[in-house]
């Protein structure tokens, strides 16, 4: 065993730190779009960075160098993911599916067409897609989806509704999973597809998140008619490789980097502040609650850093990640809670606030972390999983 | 980066295993909870002839020089299985102690016996104030004859009751400092005017009273150097902390098997309950606790073995293993449902286990002080 890095993986970090304080535009630090609280004008600025990273390589490290990848190790992508998300680079959810979930899933099921025209945009960070799985009536039940694409001559036609569809009004393209057998068992006729945003016949409205922002979409699918090259990999067999792209690297080294950042700002404002006459640090309460952060976290990180490190051995890890995503979940709603506890009225005040402290960060946490438990799998279904597929217990 | 056991590790923890599930089955384990002694001699010669007792020493005492981190593998299975004895006060709170700290006359005199399973060791810190810090010593040893007599009434010693020596930690000089002024002592435990008591507790551990009554002990008895003991005594704890983490990870992951185990056959509503819900999620929580509590265990470990310094890390171990193993134990519990509560079944070991290994060096708010200050706060 060995918990430290190489001295090259730590030129690395130093290189990518060296990077990030040059590269983050000031315009985003100040307008500072915490998770979930991204603007047009944000998104704008995220996407240049996107371009930027993609100019560096950094986009899309993984990949061969054929599609504009550096195919960089584990270790050093769990670096360059620790370190963005600790300096809170302009990076939106949708593009990590977009490099994380859809590039992947056609380099691994697509024709060689497919990774032609996106693979290498995608890398760049020239496009974005946006996820169409869940429906009014298919959430944690994901298999029961309804929208159906028919193939008709050349083309598919899709109608339905998606929802919860993060980013779609900003995004390029949309990973669409939709139903082509509507007889077989709701697992064997399911079908993924890349629809163009702009194709007629997709309508969006707005769905304004907890944090009074625009995030979410309802997408509505009338008569779309898309090329039939645009289905990914087996007609009806879509479910499946779903389920495959689940277990494609998904990190929550992010998540724990960031709750990091936060445990940090509070362990500061405790020591800078005084109540009573008595700085907050004083306290043993407060010592208490921020160390027990500081142990959650820690535990967090390390769950984190195994997937980085089973990856790295050409090990498969599937109950490990829905472990680190249950756990980071909690540990940052309990950051978030106990940065409550600890600002008391000061935590309850917004950013515009002149009386605000630490940027109103802990408020719009408590917000924000409620998501995190539920989007991507919901902490019962990760939960689930764990014990199904890592302690296998029965189904019935 | 690797978070893996080495191979030898691999083949340690599997013939660890293997040795303590055929030598060690938890009918002896619950005799010797229930006999005075609390420890089988025959099952201590076998592990000392499997090199256990001598895995971290230096050849030159017949140890096998292994690391800090192959200990921590071991100690781990020890916890699995649960072994009652003196194992972690002989190797971890003496041995180690006396490998640092000690004389090379004291080295050579203690270490190879403890290696070929001849010397049982206890060490007496804590006394009734119940405590680890340097002001609750207050046993005293003063200078006579050109020796030292020592009087004092220790609290909580493991194994004190078959020790054949007593680490013994005392004040030798009153200042303002309670870290100054600190003499461990090695007291054979058949002088004159120690006298140990067994404390009857919660997990049938060999916990002790240990009195000096005017015990005299000679200058040469002493474990480094006179009054500076603390800094010996604070580096026995990081060490003992770590490797009762190791026990815990090892106790925890035998509680989430029983239990998992259970859930797949016991059967009501016509199906297994492992399949409902509430305990499927009930054992991924503990899943999560076991997972998270092996690799912070191992990377205070990883720490101590490298020679870094381990403080932060060690205290979050600790308090995360103080509340993880009693989380697991609990739902354990709840899971076994009403067998779990008799006599009969396992269960209980572990979880008296963890409330005992929840207390020693530090509980969970004890450790998150540490955190706290290391945190700068």
């Amino acid at each position: 065993m060995d918990f430290k890095f190489t001295e090259d993986e730590e030129v690395f970090r130093r290189e990518v730190r060296q990077w990030l304080e040059q590269e983050i535009p000031q315009r985003w630090i100040e307008l500072d779009p915490g998770i979930w609280e991204e603007t047009e004008e944000s998104w704008a600025l995220a996407r240049e960075f996107q371009r930027k990273l993609g100019e560096k390589g950094w986009l899309a490290p993984a990949y061969p160098k054929e599609y504009g990848g550096l195919e960089l190790s584990h270790m050093k992508r769990l670096i360059l993911a620790e370190e963005l998300a600790y300096s809170r680079a302009p990076l939106s959810i949708e593009v990590e599916v977009t490099v994380n979930w859809v590039a992947p899933s056609i380099m691994l099921f697509g024709t060689e067409k497919q990774k032609k025209d996106y693979v290498t945009s995608i890398a760049k960070g020239d496009i974005i897609f946006c996820l169409g799985y869940s429906e009014p009536n298919a959430g944690s039940d994901l298999a029961s989806l309804q929208t159906r694409a028919v193939e008709v001559g050349d083309e598919y036609v899709i109608n339905g509704q998606k929802t919860w569809c993060s980013y779609g009004h900003l995004a390029d393209y949309c990973w669409l999973a939709a139903r082509t057998d509507p007889y077989a068992s709701k697992h064997e006729g399911i079908s993924i597809f890349i629809v163009d945003m702009k194709t007629p016949g997709i309508t969006i409205r707005p769905l304004i998140n907890i944090l009074n922002r625009h995030s979410f979409n309802e997408v509505f699918f009338d008569d779309v008619h898309i090329p039939k090259e645009n289905l990914v990999g087996q007609k009806n067999k879509g479910w499946y490789q779903l389920m495959i792209a689940l277990d494609f690297e998904r990190s929550s080294i992010g998540y724990a980097a960031t709750n990091q950042r936060i445990i940090e700002e509070l362990i500061k404002y405790a020591k800078e502040t005084t109540r009573n006459g008595e700085p907050l640090a004083n306290d043993p309460l407060i010592r208490n609650e921020l160390a027990q952060l500081a142990v959650e976290n820690e535990v967090a990180r390390m769950m984190a850093y195994r997937i980085a490190w089973m990856f790295s051995k050409g090990l498969h890890p599937s109950y490990e990640s829905s472990m680190s995503m249950v756990f980071i979940s909690e540990v940052m709603r309990h950051t978030a809670n106990a940065g409550m506890r600890i600002l008391g009225h000061y935590g309850e005040l917004d950013k515009d606030s002149k009386w605000a402290v630490m940027d109103a960060r802990i408020m719009r946490m408590c917000l924000s972390s409620l998501s995190i438990g539920v989007g991507g799998g919901s902490n019962e279904i990760q939960r689930n999983i764990i014990a199904i597929r890592g302690l296998d217990l029965p189904r019935k | 980066m690797d978070l893996g056991l080495s191979e030898e590790q691999e083949m340690l923890k599997k013939s660890a295993r293997d040795f303590l599930q055929k030598e060690c089955p938890k009918r002896l384990v619950r005799q010797l909870d229930e006999n005075d002694e609390g420890y089988s001699s025959e099952l201590w010669h076998k592990m000392a002839e499997l090199g256990w007792m001598g895995l971290v020493f230096p050849e030159k005492y017949e140890g096998s020089g292994d690391s800090f981190l192959d200990l921590t593998v071991l100690l781990e299975e020890m916890g699995y299985n649960i072994v009652p004895g003196p194992f972690f006060s002989t190797v971890v709170l003496g041995g180690l102690t006396i490998l640092v700290a000690g004389s090379e006359d004291q080295k050579m005199e203690f270490l190879p016996k403890i290696a070929r399973g001849e010397m049982i060791l206890s060490l007496a810190l804590t006394e009734p104030a119940a405590s680890y810090d340097a002001a609750s010593v207050k046993t005293k040893a003063t200078a006579r004859d050109g020796g030292y007599v020592i009087k004092g009434t220790k609290l909580f010693v493991l194994n004190a009751n078959v020790a054949d020596y007593i680490l013994c930690v005392a004040r030798t000089k009153e200042t303002n400092n309670p870290e100054d002024g600190i003499t461990i002592f090695l007291v054979d435990a058949k002088s004159p005017g120690v006298k140990c008591t067994l404390l009857k507790t919660l997990a049938r551990d060999k916990q002790c009273e240990v009195v000096f009554d005017n015990v005299t002990v000679s200058e040469k008895s002493i474990v480094g150097k006179r009054d500076e003991g603390w800094s010996i005594v604070k580096g026995a704890l990081q060490k003992a902390t770590v490797a009762k983490c190791a026990e815990m990870v090892g106790g925890a992951q035998a509680a989430l098997d029983m239990a998992v185990n259970y859930a797949k056959e016991r059967v009501q509503f016509g199906r297994p309950i492992g399949s409902f819900q509430a305990i499927q999620h009930y054992c991924a929580n503990m899943a999560m606790d076991v997972a998270g509590l092996r690799f912070i265990t191992y990377k205070a470990a990883w720490k101590v073995s490298e020679g870094l310094p381990p403080a932060l890390d060690l205290a979050i171990a600790k308090a995360w293993a103080s509340e993880a193993y009693g989380r697991v134990t609990l739902s354990a519990h709840q899971i076994f449902g009403a067998i779990g509560f008799t006599m009969d079944h396992d269960i209980h070991l572990y979880y008296r286990q963890a409330k005992a290994a929840e207390i020693i060096f530090g509980d969970a708010d004890f450790q998150r002080a540490i955190v706290a200050r290391e945190l700068g706060l």
